[in-house]
């Protein structure tokens, strides 16, 4: 069964001189329960407004966008939002970690607006990405790659269906990368969420055996005056 | 505990705003409730305060000049009336008790009234309440040069019974008008909580008869306090004195004289009042201001918030919560600032007139005034919430540079 699926998903937006441009023009794709799939192209190719359509963060100006069976592109602005604090989970290029809060808190955060605090479960999860001794540490206290760990941890913090990382490893080196990468697919499957991961690193997308390329998938129409 | 936690976190984030925003509301609270409180108490205290008398018979001349003089030791006396006017009003037969009062001395700024037994002995300045001298002092004998000091002279100037002291002529101390005449102190006056705590009583005949005041005017006195048997017999005397008669003043009743002297400088109240309240304005003003100019750095933050499954409506409940919690703090500061007024002010007023104010009595004005500003401050918090409101999540989940 489809976890997600999309169908004639087009964006567009508006340029400075008035005409509008199409960024997102996808004919169809469907993402399975529990598939990891790895979607790759270029920097500027419209992966990060994909997802934020599909998290509906954005909405989308046509087309359907399908996830458990519900259509986000069908629902009200505060629905979109219940949608995605109970089914998704996002894990940022830039973490997005808050910075005013400790690694308990911003997981803990991930699940407030969804299933509600839950400490025992942030606590093991925080514990599960390594972190346990630092569970009242502040982000500005953790390494890069400490922060992307809890990035994951809060990404499943709300036992999402779907996570969707944004080149979750393109602030992290070499190591860390590979590390990282490994944790977010392990964290995945151990939670029963699918993971779709965009990515224009090629070490990256080597890891997915079904590599989608994005380019080739998105036929923006160009731009219209 | 989604919000508490934001709200408190923000509040922490943006420590040094907060802590002057509500030092502001502090302010403005605990001046408003200052000016409400002080205005009302003083206005009820000095309207009541009588020492147990209802009318002051004196020279011709303002009533409010003779309720100041004769029952508040403000003021200068008018004029003198002869002994003969004290005792057709002690002798009409609706006047319960009057008592003699002569003024025109000071011991180091304190007023020497002179007066007999029976302000001390028949009076009541408060309902069963009579004037009582401190356990091992006595009242002063008429005739003698001997004194009884107020309360608060007593603790002011240290003066104990045994004391020996010269008075000084007229109501201002200058120390070139000593008189030679030797007063001793025989007893303090135990506190009444009124004007009566701030004079030096002597008997009546001392301040007649003291050197250096007029021979021909040793029988004459200031004023005459009138206690009367029944409300009608002011009426009578109100126009025997003061409508047949053109000599001499009868000012009754006095807690109407004192409200009319708060009428006049009731405009003076109207100024403060606007004063608190154009203060409160800033105040709320400034929390507006402060979250407004906050919102910019913030709107990364209230970007991830929302990218997390926050709705718009949950970030803009967060941001007028902490308008209403740094408003709440100010609140709560505001009761200190309004302590630390209120008492100053009642100690002024105290030591200037010896009417005690209750600063920490409760009033409406307590629940209200906070209640108000806190809604005013909540209020405040909806401008910067709508920009908050309105944030763009998919422009904001970038850091900017």
């Amino acid at each position: 069964m489809n976890l997600l699926e999309i169908q004639s998903l087009t964006k567009s937006f508006e340029k400075p001189d008035g005409g509008s441009q199409t960024v997102v023009n996808v004919a169809g794709f469907v993402l399975a329960e529990r598939e990891q799939a790895a979607l790759s192209g270029e920097s500027g190719c419209g992966k990060t407004t994909f997802l934020h359509l599909i998290a509906g963060i954005l909405k989308a100006d046509s087309g359907r966008i399908l996830i458990a069976g519900k259509e986000m592109t069908a629902l009200p602005e505060p629905q979109r939002d219940r949608l995605r604090a109970t089914t998704l989970g996002y894990i940022f290029q830039t973490f997005n970690l808050l910075q005013g809060y400790t690694c308990l808190e911003n997981v803990l955060l991930g699940m407030s607006f969804g299933p509600g605090a839950d400490h025992a479960f942030a606590r093991s999860l925080l514990e599960r990405v390594g972190l346990r001794h630092h569970l009242d540490h502040y982000p500005r206290q953790l390494s890069t790659g400490q922060q992307q760990r809890v990035s994951v941890a809060r990404a499943l913090a709300n036992r999402p269906r779907l996570v969707l990382a944004d080149e979750p490893t393109g602030n992290l080196d070499h190591k860390n990368s590979r590390e990282s990468l490994a944790l977010i697919r392990e964290a995945c499957k151990e939670n029963g969420a699918a993971l779709l991961l965009v990515s224009h690193d090629r070490e990256v997308l080597g890891q997915f055996e079904g590599v989608r390329d994005f380019h080739q998938m998105n036929q923006p129409a160009g731009d219209r005056a | 505990m989604t919000l508490p936690l934001i709200i408190r976190k923000s509040l922490r984030q943006h420590a040094l705003s907060t802590v002057l925003t509500a030092l502001s509301i502090a302010l403005a609270v605990g001046l408003w409730m200052s000016v409400w409180i002080i205005k009302n108490q003083s206005q009820q205290t000095f309207t009541s305060v009588n020492a147990g008398f209802d009318a002051v018979l004196g020279a011709r001349g303002s009533k409010l000049q003779l309720v100041l003089n004769a029952i508040f030791h403000l003021e200068a006396s008018p004029g003198n009336l002869p002994w003969s006017d004290f005792l057709d009003i002690q002798k009409h037969p609706h006047v319960a008790l009057a008592v003699p009062l002569a003024v025109g001395d000071n011991y180091r700024g304190y007023r020497l009234v002179g007066t007999t037994l029976d302000l001390f002995q028949r009076a009541e300045y408060a309902e069963d309440r009579k004037f009582a001298v401190e356990k091992g002092g006595r009242l002063f004998m008429p005739g003698y040069r001997e004194a009884v000091v107020g309360s608060f002279v007593a603790q002011s100037l240290k003066l104990k019974p045994g004391e020996k002291f010269h008075p000084f002529h007229g109501l201002i101390f200058d120390e070139k008008q000593q008189h030679a005449e030797t007063y001793v102190v025989t007893g303090v006056l135990e506190p009444s909580n009124t004007p009566a705590d701030r004079v030096i009583w002597i008997p009546l005949e001392g301040i007649q008869n003291m050197s250096g005041h007029n021979p021909d005017a040793a029988t004459d006195v200031s004023a005459v306090l009138v206690k009367l048997s029944s409300p009608v017999a002011g009426f009578q005397l109100d126009i025997l004195y003061n409508k047949q008669g053109n000599r001499l003043t009868f000012a009754w009743p006095t807690g109407k004289i004192m409200s009319e002297l708060f009428d006049k400088i009731g405009w003076f109240d109207r100024v403060l009042a606007l004063v608190a309240y154009l203060v409160a304005f800033v105040a709320v003003m400034s929390v507006l201001v402060s979250l407004y100019n906050s919102m910019n750095e913030r709107r990364r933050e209230i970007a991830i918030l929302r990218a997390l499954g926050a709705r718009r409506l949950t970030v803009f409940g967060a941001i007028v919560l902490e308008a209403a919690a740094i408003t709440a703090l100010g609140v709560l500061g505001g009761f200190v600032v309004y302590g630390a007024i209120a008492t100053g002010v009642a100690g002024v007023i105290r030591a200037q007139t010896g009417v005690v104010l209750e600063p920490l009595a409760f009033s409406s004005v307590m629940l209200w005034a906070p209640g108000m500003m806190l809604a005013l401050g909540a209020l405040a918090g909806i401008v910067p919430a709508i920009k908050a409101y309105r944030t763009s999540v998919a422009d904001h989940l970038v850091p900017s540079s």
